[in-house]
């Protein structure tokens, strides 16, 4: 009995304690677009985003933890509260300007590119494979193309490699190693696509004070150009730097 | 795991597979079939406890009560289940916080509700923003559970309302004649007997939960399912252990497992309806008697 008073002291003051203390930034992703994001071998979130995310949120002085959702809910999850960040990989478009905030980008506009089994693949008049809610399955809709969507990343992969699409389109940095690794099976098929206006951190439309943090936070590692050497870190020396 | 796991590209074989299988996501992957058996054995009595509470409202003889009783029934057997989880969710969600905002921040000016953003001061968020992974996983985990009782509740309370229904009426004409309350009736004759009626509908209904923890993620919280899809979809060299496309196997796996849960589910019902016939004037009551009397 006396040992669960302590407890129960302890816990109240831990509580307590931590309403007081600073602020957690609750960063939100999707843990399944390597190398931006993803969970690695111990069960964490990795990749670049996660490397420049704790980069920034240390020069903003906020502490930050990661938390994992499902693509199809990112902005409804954020609108509601359930984290403080969209960090997934999300370009930057004028519908989703309407619906929440952007920093600047933190990664330059980036080429889409399709991939196939074979570089003949109809990417005009057959069927394309797109991750759900993505400026890429908004491009293969309107390219005349039969859009098939697919609620993760992987899955329009292996829709490609079962036959059920003729080529997935996506950003060229997520295929670039599935292509390159997978021993000569999928190649890129036509030319690259421009979309979106680069890749930026997500916020509601009301945390103007933490989107200004951010915005510092991005703007001070592209003067000092860490936020070039993350890029080429994670995505080659052929990717587009700042 | 094992520290000759520290480099996996230089292993191969056999090596390779079991520090493969012991690295720390399939640690958790095999820790989420914990979470679907503890979600299922806290789910299945509250979703019964809520059924029952709705048949029994259902047939009340206040008018109130039973319009209350019917109209859950209606309403949220009529909702598909994955609105129900998203919208639900979101709703109760919010309305606790919306609860504790009004208690800790009467001061607070700042709209809540602004567009599509619900917005309650920082010490009002529940759970607090700063609480460890863990504290959030737990709170998912617990409006999962109350949002699958209600749903299956729903459900639930329509068997048992049916079963209700079905049991002989001269039982209870007789409960009666003997000088019972209406009350005392109901408890003594009427409950212990609809079981049998219950049951086929409710082992359904079991069978059912048991395949609907997928909706889980919905709520955040990471359950078989989400695991064998993000273990099994192909990896490149970005991960400690590249693999192609190995969803088939741990699809596999589950088809195991999820068999396993019906073939012991079906041992247990036929158990326990083998134990709620015995002396009912059901025609598997009659079989029993049978039985007894010529052995």
């Amino acid at each position: 009995m006396k040992n669960l008073l302590i407890a129960t002291t302890a816990t109240l003051a831990l509580v307590s304690g931590a309403a007081f203390a600073q602020q957690t930034v609750r960063m939100g992703t999707e843990g399944a677009y390597p190398p931006y994001n993803f969970i690695n071998d111990q069960g964490e979130v990795d990749g670049f985003e996660r490397e420049l995310g704790d980069e920034l949120c240390k020069r903003a002085e906020l502490t930050c933890t990661w938390v994992t959702t499902d693509w199809d809910s990112i902005i409804p999850n954020l609108q509601s509260g359930n984290y403080d960040t969209i960090i997934a990989g999300m370009s930057i478009t004028d519908e989703r300007e309407e619906v929440l905030d952007f920093t600047q980008n933190y990664f330059p506009p980036a080429a889409s590119a399709y991939a196939g089994l074979s570089a003949d693949a109809d990417i005009t008049g057959g069927v394309v494979a797109a991750q759900v809610g993505t400026i890429q399955a908004g491009h293969v809709a309107e390219s005349g193309a039969t859009l098939l969507e697919y609620a993760t990343p992987d899955e329009t992969v292996a829709a490609v490699r079962n036959g059920e699409a003729d080529a997935v389109f996506a950003d060229k940095d997520f295929l670039a190693p599935i292509v390159s690794e997978s021993g000569g099976e999928f190649t890129f098929v036509g030319e690259d696509v421009p979309l979106g206006g680069g890749i930026g951190i997500g916020l509601r439309d009301s945390d103007d004070e933490l989107r200004g943090k951010f915005d510092a936070a991005i703007q001070s590692m592209k003067d000092d150009g860490t936020l070039n050497t993350m890029i080429t870190k994670w995505f080659g020396a052929e990717a587009k730097t700042f | 795991m094992f520290a000759s796991c520290a480099d996996p590209s230089l292993l191969s074989g056999l090596d390779w597979l079991a520090c493969y299988l012991t690295s720390g996501k399939h640690l958790d992957f095999y820790r989420s079939f914990g979470t679907v058996l503890i979600l299922l054995a806290v789910t299945a009595p509250v979703a019964l406890a809520f059924g029952f509470a709705g048949a029994l409202a259902a047939r009340s003889q206040l008018g109130l009560v039973s319009i209350l009783g019917r109209g859950y029934m209606a309403m949220v057997r009529g909702v598909p289940d994955i609105v129900f989880f998203l919208f639900f969710v979101i709703a109760l969600d919010q309305g606790i916080e919306w609860l504790t905002h009004q208690v800790r921040c009467p001061d607070w000016t700042e709209p809540i509700r602004n567009g599509l953003e619900f917005r309650v001061c920082p010490q009002a968020k529940v759970p607090p923003g700063a609480a460890p992974q863990s504290v959030h996983s737990l709170y998912g985990f617990g409006l999962a559970v109350v949002t699958f009782a209600i749903v299956f509740g729903a459900f639930a309370a329509n068997v048992l309302l049916g079963a209700m229904n079905a049991v002989p009426r001269a039982q209870i004409e007789t409960a009666l004649a003997y000088g019972m309350s209406e009350r005392q009736a109901t408890r003594r004759v009427l409950i212990p007997q609809m079981w049998i009626y219950a049951l086929p509908g409710l082992s359904n209904l079991w069978l059912i939960l048991i395949k609907a923890t997928p909706l889980l993620f919905l709520l955040g919280v990471r359950d078989v399912v989400y695991w064998a899809r993000e273990l099994g979809g192909s990896k490149t060299s970005a991960y400690e252990y590249p693999h192609p496309d190995w969803r088939l196997y741990y699809f596999l796996g589950l088809l195991v497992f999820y068999l396993l849960m019906t073939r012991i589910s079906e041992l247990v019902l036929a158990r326990i309806s083998a134990r709620l016939s015995r002396g009912q004037a059901t025609m598997a009551g009659e079989a029993m008697r049978k039985a007894g009397a010529t052995a």
